[in-house]
């Protein structure tokens, strides 16, 4: 067995016992798999049967028709920048037969509209396309119920386009949905059962086939753009109220211990200071002016307590806590076959370990919220991707019944996951509690480049058995990270900090790279998602949160690099080599060929072999599910061997996600995911010690800029006769892989950390020998036996 | 507190505040406008970007008293839903924003470039917008968007 370059699992093994830095728990089986989507409800439970919800068994809880025509449609659902109510508008429009143009969209409101979960998990088109059609079905039967008596006509006698019913045959004899209806209620009763994304609408409306779609299906252009692009829209931190003061809060960089001073003589001096506020271990400044609040944010003398719980002083710190400690649960995701058999008959085997770090949302703007507390009631407005888990936070910090609590949706920039937990609306309630007025408060850079909740680190190890045949006969991966705890319902900062307590973990959804197993067809198969507690007695700026695609781009970075150092070390094609494993994969084998036919690939082994001159090129291939869309990317690179620095010249990616409703708006998320992938798999890392969190603005958390992007080619493959599976994060998650996959094969250097920085790849490269020579090993530090 | 004259989009106004304060904070909450935004008070991201005498500057690292006298132009500046700019009307066409925080920066550096140079190669375009930050990844659009409007200058 040879040495690998990177002997990280040594490291691991050989890593004294347990970390001391990390508060330590015991192992304990909690609640299975729980989506972050869904917030854990009692079984049984009903949360709409109550004065607290919208009621979804009435259509006008869904629908409401104006006077001139044009539809109201209100969904629980957010927009967060990806363009998601133009493609639930386009839904309504087909469903409804009115124009795209007379559906308007009114979106998350917690007094407005149903509860239909998170927007989060790529679920929105999934998941409330079909509760909005469903809805928008019933709606259009009872406009043609109230058409036939009005035009005295039986209703399978008529027919609608742009919201006008005529009776077919005589088209003089019409009547638009405006004259049936405008501003007037339905009042019709329609059935649903389940709860939030697993809600059931209107089960029995009948709906109509894809092939009748007139607007689904083609590239309507955005509503929200051209108001984006004069300056006329209002994200959440252009939202005024009158009476309005600025708010900031004051965290430091590291662990959140108590305050043990605040001197508040220290902000006398700036004029238009309201109060400093002070509850618990919340502290924060209340001003007249914006400008205010930040001087005296920056101004304001406060000396922190010795904190209780502590910072881990390294990644490979936080690695071994990974590894060494017992996990509270075990996501089996699929066990089946005869691995022990398929390992003692293997003609090579193969093992590695992987490593992905923190990682930041980052958000363009820094969390932003404006309250307004009266009283027993309170009104929130925020950019929140779950308004009611928002409003529901809030009513469990206040103790206020939740219908006291009203939450307004109002856009703010890309999330990509961060605002599944509303950290600014609470600041802000506590603020405007403190004050009696309206509060706005908006975190400065530092704030939420330590505070946003991370993606967590993920450590993944893999292994696997290949038969004379080179054919892969056993494959073993398991994924270890923490849970995706701030999106679970527990008590959030403000919360924790005037005194409620973080409650018990739940595990994320399987670890990713875990889907796996409905891709490939190995004869024997375990893959399991471990996830370790990590508890802490107080609020630490690595707290974690779902982060576009959670845990894929990490899991399939592993899966699919170490069937990559397979493919190599038999040099074999890395399609080919895929190709082998996927019989009767028929929308896999599609979506790769797809793929490599757009890419032009040409079939052989890598490494690319050695190449002159400083500057080497290379290819690499990745394929990947998420839910049920499957991806495969084709990566090209051009690696500079002096300076390590990779350049990644083109992503071709295709793309199957079932039916597509916008093919601009899906290309477009896709162009974002594989920019945003590249920046990820290339350059970010949250930097911290055991004094607190280094990466503190955009400096020292460096992502992609223009001069560093990818072109980008997709290739959309239809399949209207599928659901519409999602598609805001499926496209990121076979990037980092394909990347990976390049680099090795351009310099014959396998990197199984990210991010692969010019540091990374020359330490790979010394390490390597990084001679040309080196090069014309296949996969030189793989431990095939 | 002082008074401060602007000359905002041709407009002449007086706003009374600390002549420290930065430009950003008295456009937005002073004058009430849109276009410039917080996103990191830095001068690292762009998204508070206004053209301040014919150049694209942070207006959250600029303090309002420098501002005094000199034109300055913000995205309302540019135009408006029923007479939008050249740029303007290319990034729509070419649908080329996401969530769309990050492109009062895009768009006033694009003006800035466009002035001094009317037909940019995507290689010029990418080297102008390289110190803005933009993260749902609308960068390749933003290209093409603005050799679009080049056409309509």
């Amino acid at each position: 067995m040879k040495t690998r370059a990177i002997p990280r699992r040594e490291l691991l093994k050989n890593s004294r016992a347990l970390v001391v830095s990390f508060s330590l728990f015991g192992p304990a089986t909690r609640a299975l798999a729980q989506q972050f989507d869904t917030l854990p409800l009692p079984p049984g439970s009903n949360p709409y049967n109550n004065p607290d919800y919208l009621d979804p068994t009435s259509l006008d809880s869904w629908l409401a028709v104006m006077q001139d025509g044009s539809v109201t449609v209100f969904t629980g659902k957010v927009d967060l920048g990806t363009g998601i109510q133009t493609a639930l508008a386009q839904i309504v429009a087909d469903e409804l037969d009115v124009r795209f143009d007379q559906i308007h969209m009114a979106m998350g409101d917690t007094a407005k509209t149903v509860d239909q979960g998170r927007t989060a998990g790529s679920n929105t088109v999934m998941r409330a396309g079909p509760q909005l059609r469903h809805a928008a079905a019933a709606g259009r039967a009872e406009l043609l119920k109230l058409a036939a008596a009005r035009l005295e006509a039986p209703a399978e006698k008529l027919v609608v386009a742009e919201g006008v019913v005529r009776v077919d045959g005589s088209p003089a004899k019409k009547v638009s949905y405006g004259e049936l209806l405008g501003g007037k209620r339905f009042n019709v009763k329609v059935a649903a059962k389940g709860i939030q994304t697993g809600l059931d609408v209107a089960p029995e409306a009948h709906v109509k086939d894809f092939k009748e779609y007139k607007v689904v299906g083609t590239s309507v252009p955005r509503v929200d753009l051209l108001p984006k692009l004069i300056g006329e829209f209002t994200y959440t931190s252009d939202f005024r109220v009158p009476g309005m003061l600025h708010g900031r809060v004051l965290r430091p960089s590291t662990v959140l211990s108590k305050p043990a001073s605040v001197d508040k003589n220290s902000v006398r001096g700036i004029p238009g200071v309201v109060k400093v506020v002070q509850e618990g271990s919340f502290v924060g400044v209340v001003a007249e002016t914006e400008w205010a609040a930040i001087q005296a944010a920056r101004a304001l003398k406060v000396t922190w307590s010795t904190p209780v719980a502590k910072m881990p002083a390294t990644a490979d710190e936080v690695d071994s806590y990974l590894a060494n400690t017992q996990s509270f649960v075990d996501t089996v995701v699929v066990n089946r076959g005869d691995a022990d058999a398929a390992f003692s008959a293997a003609s090579k085997t193969f093992e590695a370990t992987y490593h992905w770090p923190f990682q930041n949302h980052g958000m363009m703007g820094p969390s932003c919220a404006v309250a307004d507390f009266r009283g027993d009631k309170v009104t929130i407005w925020t950019g929140a991707q779950g308004t009611f888990t928002t409003r529901d936070r809030v009513a469990s910090m206040l103790g206020f019944p939740k219908r006291n609590v009203e939450v307004n949706f109002v856009e703010g920039p890309g999330c990509y996951g961060r605002m599944v937990c509303d950290d600014a609306a609470e600041d802000a309630v506590l603020m405007s509690r403190a004050v009696g007025k309206p509060v706005r408060v908006q975190w400065m850079r530092a704030d939420e480049h330590a505070w946003e909740p991370k993606g967590p680190q993920q450590l993944m190890t893999a292994r696997a058995a290949v038969n004379a045949q080179g054919h892969i006969t056993a494959w073993e991966f398991t994924g270890r990270t923490f849970p995706w705890t701030e999106a679970q319902g527990t008590p959030q900062l403000g919360e924790r900090q005037i005194g409620q307590k973080s409650t018990a973990p739940l595990p994320g959804s399987p670890v990713g790279g875990g889907a796996i197993e409905q891709i490939y067809d190995f004869d024997s198969q375990k893959v399991v998602g471990s996830y370790v507690d990590w508890p802490q007695d107080e609020p630490t700026p690595l707290r974690t949160n779902p982060l576009r695609s959670p845990g894929e781009p990490a899991g399939f970075f592993a899966s699919e690099s170490f069937l990559d150092e397979i493919a190599a070390s038999l040099q074999v094609d890395p399609v080919q080599f895929r190709l082998r494993h996927l019989s009767g994969n028929q929308r896999a084998t599609e979506t790769l060929l797809a793929a490599a036919k757009q890419a032009r690939w040409k079939d052989r082994p890598a490494p690319a072999g050695p190449s002159a001159g400083p500057k080497a090129a290379g290819r690499g291939v990745a394929l990947a599910i998420r839910g049920r869309t499957l991806i495969a990317a084709i990566a090209e690179v051009e690696v500079d061997k002096t300076t390590g620095n990779v350049a990644v010249k083109r992503m071709t990616i295709a793309h199957d996600c079932g039916l597509i409703i916008n093919p601009d708006g899906l290309k477009f998320q896709i162009e974002g995911n594989v920019i945003q992938g590249t920046s990820r798999a290339l350059m970010e890392e949250v930097k911290f010690d055991a004094t607190g969190l280094k990466s503190l603005d955009w400096k020292s958390y460096p992502v992609i800029r223009f001069k560093d992007i990818p072109e980008v080619e997709s290739v959309l493959i239809s399949r209207p006769e599928l659901p519409a599976l999602g598609a805001g994060e499926p496209s990121i998650v076979p990037v980092p892989a394909a990347i990976a996959n390049a680099i090795f094969d351009a310099i014959g250097v396998r990197l199984r950390e990210a991010p692969f920085t010019p540091k990374r790849v020359l330490t790979a490269l010394r390490a390597n020998g990084a001679l040309p020579a080196a090069m014309k090993r296949p996969s030189p530090e793989i431990s095939g036996t | 507190m002082a008074q401060i004259s602007l000359k905002v989009n041709g407009r002449v106004r007086m706003v009374d505040t600390d002549a420290a304060t930065p430009l950003l904070y008295v456009l937005r909450n002073d004058l009430e406008l849109k276009g410039p935004r917080f996103g990191c008070g830095l001068g690292q991201c762009g998204a508070c970007a206004v053209i301040l005498d014919g150049k694209a500057i942070r207006s959250c690292i600029t303090p309002v008293n420098a501002a005094q006298n000199r034109a300055i132009t913000t995205l309302e500046g540019l135009g408006s839903s029923a007479n939008p700019h050249a740029l303007q009307r290319a990034f729509v066409e070419e649908q080329a924003a996401q969530c769309g925080f990050c492109m009062n920066g895009i768009l006033m550096n694009a003006k800035a470039l466009l002035d001094k140079n009317p037909s940019p190669t995507a290689d010029e375009i990418r080297t102008a917008l390289d110190p803005i930050l933009c993260r749902c990844g609308s960068h390749l659009r933003v290209i093409r968007a603005i050799q679009r409007a080049t056409a309509y200058a």
